[in-house]
This record gives structure tokens, C-alpha cells and sequence, in this order.
């Protein structure tokens, strides 16, 4: 009986992490905003006048 | 990935990072704000960042400290919420009786913040039980538990323990759960 028991939650287990990753997997695919691909250009040219101050 | 340069190497986890913040906010407003303050911080401050550690972690702890300290300040503990999770649906569930996707998204939606991120931590995105409580903040031990209880209440809101819905799942978990002694009728 608790062979079956340990069976079955690990198949639940595992049935829930096989769904949280294709959750996840849907989520990573979601577009980065404009406001961070526009903050990571700010960023990368604060870098560059820092370096042509040098 | 280690010979990337740290602020290149960070371009590298934006995807998930972005995952972990909708998983976490269930709102893009309050994702987007979280991952900007995120961003700015950890470019800001790529000097405190140790080479060959786990970027990912240190990145997604600053997004979620970020997340609970501007929740508290609102002193609110129910956010708004949108339906990132359903609008997010990219794989058309399949139409063999197995449990639908959306079904899966919408009671995950239902969680507590602290269980739905030890379940997106641990079971999605593969930290140890051990990182993601030093990302928490907590006890390994506290980790365990909130993934248990997280694990307990998509059970039920599943019904997954109906033996009905688990053979139901059986198809679709099989393929990855492997052998398992008992017949499956």
C-alpha cells in the first residue's frame, strides 16, 4: 500500500515539475519589454563614454 | 558561458529572468518594473558579483528581494493580477483526456508568492532545495516545505489524487516517469 502511495505522489510529483517547466518555458519566450532592451542600451553607452573618458 | 564577460554573460539569463518575474508578479506592469530595477542594480553593481558563481541565483535574488520589499511597503499582500499565465499559452494542450495546460496555469495562479516561487525555483528551473533557500533567505528546510505545500494544493485543485485523473495523466507523464511496476488499466 505504501509502495503504491509513494508511487503515485511521485508521479504526481513528477507531473507537476513536467508542467512548471513548460510554464516556464512559455514565460522565457514572452518578448523582453522595450523599456529593457532601451535601459541596456543606456547602459552599454554610459560604459562606452566611461571608457573614451580613459 | 564563462568566458563571457559578467555584463554580457547577464544579457544571457534576460529570458529567464523575465520567466522568473511574470512567474513571481503574475503582472507585466509590476514584471517589467521589477526587472528594470533588477537590470539597473546588477549592471550597477557587477563589481559585487563573484566570477563563477551562479549569476542566474544572484539575479534572481535581487528580483525577488526587490519584489517582497516593495510589497511590503504597499503593505499588500494580494497583488493585481492579469492572466500572464494563460495569455503566455504558446503549445496547444493536447485533446487526449490528459490535463490541459491552462488548467495547470490557473491553479498555479492560486498559490501563496513564497510557494509558487519555491515551486518555479525547484521545480522549474533546477536550483537545489539548498540555493534556492540561500536566494529566499530561509532554511533548506522551509524550501521543503513550501514546495510540499505548493505540490499538495495543485493536488487537490487537480484533483490529481482522483485515481481517475491520474490515469488520465498517465499518458502523458509515462513517457517521462518511466517504469513503474504496476499495471496501469
Amino acid at each position: 500500500m505504501t509502495s503504491n502511495d509513494d508511487q503515485k505522489s511521485a508521479k504526481i510529483a513528477k507531473y507537476i515539475d513536467e508542467n512548471l517547466k513548460q510554464v516556464f518555458s512559455d514565460l522565457e519566450r514572452d518578448e523582453l519589454p522595450d523599456r529593457i532592451t532601451d535601459l541596456l542600451s543606456v547602459l552599454r553607452a554610459q560604459d562606452d563614454a566611461k571608457k573614451d573618458e580613459k | 558561458m564563462s568566458t563571457l564577460e559578467p555584463k554580457d554573460e547577464l544579457l544571457t539569463h534576460l529570458p529567464a529572468l523575465r520567466a522568473f518575474a511574470l512567474s513571481l508578479t503574475r503582472n507585466r506592469a509590476t514584471a517589467d518594473d521589477m526587472m528594470q530595477d533588477t537590470v539597473l542594480k546588477a549592471w550597477t553593481n557587477m563589481d559585487k558579483y563573484k566570477a563563477g558563481t551562479n549569476m542566474r541565483a544572484w539575479l534572481f535574488t535581487i528580483l525577488r528581494n526587490n519584489f517582497y520589499s516593495s510589497r511590503r511597503k504597499l503593505n499588500r499582500e494580494v497583488a493585481d493580477v492579469d492572466n500572464i499565465f494563460s495569455d503566455t499559452l504558446s503549445v496547444k494542450p493536447d485533446h487526449d483526456g490528459r490535463l490541459q495546460m491552462t488548467d495547470f496555469k490557473q491553479a498555479f495562479d492560486k498559490l501563496p508568492d513564497e510557494q509558487r516561487e519555491a515551486l518555479i525555483l525547484v521545480g522549474a528551473s533546477g536550483f537545489s532545495y539548498e540555493e534556492a533557500g540561500e536566494m529566499c533567505g530561509v532554511a533548506t528546510g522551509t524550501i521543503k516545505s513550501r514546495v510540499n505545500r505548493g505540490r499538495i494544493k495543485l493536488t487537490e485543485l487537480l484533483r490529481l489524487d482522483d485515481d481517475e485523473a491520474l490515469e488520465l495523466t498517465d499518458r502523458a507523464t509515462m513517457a517521462v516517469v518511466g517504469n513503474f511496476g504496476g499495471p496501469s488499466k
